[in-house]
C-alpha cells in the first residue's frame, strides 16, 4: 500500500460538510422541523394579538425575526450530540486535520441545513404579515447574515453543552444573551426599511458581526468541543 | 526585576500561600472599604445639595453606580482570569473567576433594582425599555446566569473550569458589541428624555461622595471576593495535605 | 531501534481520583503494549490520555522526540484510534462512512477498496451502518484504521464483540502493522493472543 497524501485542508472541510448534509438529506424531519416551528411561531402571533393589519406590519419584522432566532436555537441542539453518542467526536478530534477547520465545516453545514431555508421560506411569512416588496428583500439580506451569525455563535453554544443534562435549556440560556445584538440590528434594519428609512447602518453592522464570528467562533467551538468530549 | 515578579507571582498562585495572605488582605479591604461606605452615604445623603431638576431623588446614584461600575468590574476580572487559568493552566484563576460570578450577579441585580426605583419618580414607570443602561445590565444579569447555570451543569470542577472560561471569553469579546447596540437601539427609539448622572457639571458636593462610594464599594468587592476565593480555594483542596494540617492545627 | 512514543510520569484524575501517578513508558517501533487492569481501573482513560482526548495533570508525551500537545495535528496524522464506539454514522452506508475518513485523510479511493477487499467487507459497503452486525461494525474500525496507514495504533479493547475468526483477523493485523515498523497499544481486559513479548502495563 502506498503513502496517503498529505491531507489538503479544503478535502478535509468538504468531506465534513458532504457528510453532515448526507446525514440531514437521510432524515430530512430533523431539517424540517424548524423550518415548521418557524413557521407556527409566525403564525401564533396574528392569532394572539388580532388580525388588525397596521399594527402587523407593526409587529411583521421583529415577529420573523424573533421567530428566526428561535428556531435556530430549536436545530442547534443537535449539531454535536449524536457525534458524541457514537463516537464520531473522538475520531474527528483526533483526525489529521485541524479541529477549528472541522467545526466550521459542521457550521456551515448546520446553516445549509437550517439557516438557509429559514431565510428561503422567510418572504412568504413577510407577505402575509403585509410587508411591502422593498422591505422583503432588506429582510432577506439581513436573516442572511444574521442566521450565518447565529449558527457560528450557536456552535460554540452547542460545543459547550454537548453531552450535558438538560443540555438543550442550558443552549438558549448561554446562547440568547450573546445573540441579542443580531437580532437587535436584524429586526431593527427591517423596521427602518419599512418606514423607508436608511438601512445600511444595519446591513453593514449584521456584515461585519457575521465576519468577526467568522473568525473567532471556530476557534471557540474547538476548544468547546475538546473540553466536552473529555 | 522580572525574575522577582515572576517569583512573586508564581508564589501567589500556589494556594496554600494564597490562603494565608489573603487571610491577612481582608480585614484592611473591609475596614478600608466600609469606612469610605460610611463617609459617602453620610455625605451624600445629608450634605450633597438636592439636583434642581431631579431632588432627592437622585441619591440612588450613590448606590446605582458603584453597582453598575462592579458588575462590569467582576465580569473583566472573570474575563481576565479564565484567560490566565486556559493559558498558564492556573487552578487559582479558575477560582477566582468562579468565586468572583455570584458577587458579579448580585451586583448587577443591585443595579437593576436602584435603576428601577430611581426610574420611577424619573419616567413614572418602574421600567423604561428606552433606557440602554438598563436594558443592557438586564443582559448582563442573564450572562452571568449562564455561566453559573453551565458551572452547575458539570460535575467535574477542572472541565467547568475550562468550559466556562471559554463562555466568558467569548462573553467578554461580545459585550461590548451588545452594549452598542443597545445604545443603537434606543437612539433610535423616541422615549423619555433621560438625564444623564453626573454630567460636566456635577458638583463637588455631590462628586465627592460618589468617587468615595465607588472606592469604597470595590475595596468591599475585593474583600468578599477574597473571602470567596479562600473558600473555594478550601473547598478544591480539601484532599491536599496543608488543609488536612491546616485543620488540624485549628482543632488541635 | 528508533524510539516512536514516550510518556513521562503521567498523571491523570477522573474527577477527585487519581487513576494513575507518575507512569512512565516508551514505545519501540515493531513494539506492542498491553494496558491491563480490572474495569474502572483507568485502561480506556490512560489510552485517551495518551490520543489527546484528555488533559494531563502532569507529565510528557511525546511523539518522536516532539510533545504531542505542541504538534498535535502531525501527531494525529500519523496515529489512528480504535474504540469501543466505532465511531461511525447509522443513517450512512458502509461506503459513505469511509469515504468520510478518506476524505478527512485524502487517501485515494483505490486504497479504499483494496482495504475493504482484504477485510472482506466488499459485499457489504451498499449497506447502512446500522444494519451490520456488531462484529461487521467492528471491522469497519479496522478498515479505518487501516485506511490512515498510521504508524501508531491506539486500540481500546480490540477483541470484544468478534468471533474467532474476527479475534484472529486483529491478531494478524496487528502482527503485520508491528512487523511493518509500527507501533500499538491496546487495552484490553482479554490476554491477547500475540507473541509474548509484548510490554504490559497493569493498572491497579
Amino acid at each position: 500500500m502506498t503513502e496517503p497524501a498529505n491531507p489538503t485542508l479544503w478535502q478535509g472541510f468538504a468531506a465534513v460538510v458532504k457528510r453532515d448534509l448526507l446525514l440531514a438529506y437521510k432524515r430530512p424531519g430533523d431539517m424540517l422541523n424548524p423550518l415548521f416551528f418557524f413557521a407556527m411561531v409566525s403564525t401564533l402571533f396574528p392569532l394572539a394579538i388580532g388580525p388588525a393589519g397596521d399594527q402587523l406590519k407593526l409587529l411583521g419584522p421583529g415577529v420573523v425575526w424573533v421567530a428566526a432566532l428561535l428556531s435556530v436555537l430549536l436545530s442547534l441542539n443537535s449539531m454535536y450530540l449524536s457525534d458524541l453518542e457514537d463516537g464520531s467526536l473522538d475520531q474527528l478530534i483526533l483526525s489529521p486535520q485541524p479541529l477549528p477547520l472541522i467545526a466550521l465545516g459542521k457550521t456551515v453545514a448546520h446553516w445549509l441545513v437550517s439557516g438557509f431555508p429559514l431565510v428561503l421560506v422567510s418572504p412568504l411569512i413577510a407577505i402575509t404579515y403585509q410587508m411591502p416588496t422593498e422591505t422583503i428583500g432588506v429582510m432577506v439580506v439581513t436573516l442572511t447574515l444574521g442566521t450565518i451569525s447565529l449558527s457560528l455563535l450557536g456552535s460554540v453554544g452547542a460545543a459547550l453543552t454537548v453531552g450535558l443534562n438538560r443540555g438543550n435549556a442550558l443552549l438558549s440560556l448561554l446562547v440568547l444573551p450573546l445573540a441579542m445584538p443580531v437580532l437587535i440590528f436584524g429586526a431593527r434594519t427591517v423596521a427602518l426599511a419599512a418606514a423607508d428609512d436608511a438601512v445600511s447602518a444595519g446591513v453593514y453592522f449584521l456584515a461585519a458581526y457575521c465576519m468577526l464570528a467568522l473568525s473567532f467562533a471556530p476557534f471557540a467551538a474547538a476548544a468547546a468541543l475538546k473540553i466536552s468530549n473529555e | 526585576m522580572f525574575r522577582h515578579m515572576w517569583i512573586f507571582l508564581h508564589k501567589l498562585a500556589s494556594p496554600p500561600h494564597f490562603y494565608g495572605l489573603a487571610a491577612k488582605m481582608i480585614p484592611w479591604f473591609y475596614v478600608s472599604g466600609l469606612l469610605l461606605i460610611a463617609y459617602g452615604t453620610i455625605a451624600g445623603l445629608f450634605y450633597a445639595p438636592a439636583d434642581y431638576q431631579q431632588g432627592d431623588a437622585f441619591r440612588i446614584i450613590y448606590v446605582h453606580v458603584p453597582a453598575a461600575y462592579l458588575s462590569m468590574m467582576a465580569y473583566s476580572i472573570m474575563a481576565i482570569s479564565a484567560g490566565i487559568g486556559l493559558i498558564w493552566r492556573m487552578k487559582l484563576a479558575h477560582a477566582v473567576a468562579a468565586a468572583a460570578a455570584p458577587l458579579g450577579a448580585w451586583f448587577t441585580f443591585l443595579a437593576l433594582a436602584t435603576g428601577s426605583i430611581w426610574g420611577r419618580p424619573m419616567w413614572g414607570t418602574w421600567w423604561e425599555w428606552g433606557d440602554p443602561r438598563l436594558t443592557s445590565e438586564l443582559i448582563m444579569l442573564f450572562l452571568y446566569f449562564g455561566y453559573m447555570s453551565l458551572r452547575a451543569a458539570i460535575d467535574e470542577t477542572s472541565k467547568a473550569d475550562k468550559a466556562s472560561a471559554v463562555l466568558i471569553l467569548v462573553g467578554a469579546v461580545n459585550v461590548p458589541i451588545i452594549h452598542f447596540s443597545v445604545e443603537w437601539w434606543s437612539s433610535l427609539h423616541q422615549g423619555p428624555t433621560l438625564v444623564r448622572e453626573g454630567g460636566p457639571a456635577i458638583e463637588t458636593a455631590m462628586l465627592y461622595p460618589l468617587l468615595g462610594m465607588i472606592l469604597g464599594f470595590t475595596l468591599f468587592f475585593g474583600a468578599l471576593l477574597l473571602a470567596r476565593v479562600r473558600a473555594e480555594v478550601l473547598h478544591r483542596e480539601r484532599r491536599s495535605r496543608w488543609v488536612r494540617n491546616l485543620i488540624l492545627g485549628e482543632s488541635a | 531501534m528508533t524510539e516512536l512514543l514516550s510518556a513521562k510520569n503521567l498523571t491523570v484524575f477522573r474527577g477527585e481520583r487519581c487513576l494513575f501517578h507518575d507512569l512512565s513508558f516508551a514505545l519501540n517501533a515493531g513494539e506492542s503494549l498491553l494496558i491491563q487492569g480490572a474495569n474502572g481501573s483507568g485502561k480506556t482513560t490512560l489510552l485517551r490520555a495518551v490520543a489527546g482526548l484528555l488533559d494531563l495533570e502532569e507529565g510528557e508525551i511525546r511523539w518522536r522526540g516532539f510533545s504531542t500537545l505542541a504538534h498535535r495535528q502531525a501527531f494525529h496524522g500519523e496515529m489512528a484510534w480504535f474504540a469501543h464506539s466505532v465511531g461511525f454514522k447509522n443513517d450512512l452506508t458502509l461506503l459513505e462512512n469511509l469515504r468520510f475518513e478518506s476524505g478527512l485523510r485524502s487517501t485515494s479511493m483505490g486504497r479504499l477498496s483494496a482495504v475493504l477487499d482484504k477485510l472482506g467487507l466488499t459485499s457489504l459497503t451498499q449497506l447502512p451502518f446500522r444494519a451490520l452486525s456488531a462484529g461487521q461494525q467492528r471491522r469497519v474500525g479496522l478498515a479505518r484504521m487501516l485506511l490512515a496507514n498510521a504508524q501508531l495504533w491506539l486500540m481500546d479493547e480490540p477483541l470484544t464483540n468478534l468471533d474467532t475468526a474476527g479475534q484472529d483477523l486483529v491478531v494478524n493485523l496487528i502482527t503485520e502493522h508491528l512487523q511493518g515498523g509500527g507501533a500499538c497499544m491496546l487495552a484490553s481486559h482479554q490476554a491477547v493472543g500475540l507473541n509474548s513479548d509484548m510490554q504490559r502495563i497493569v493498572l491497579q
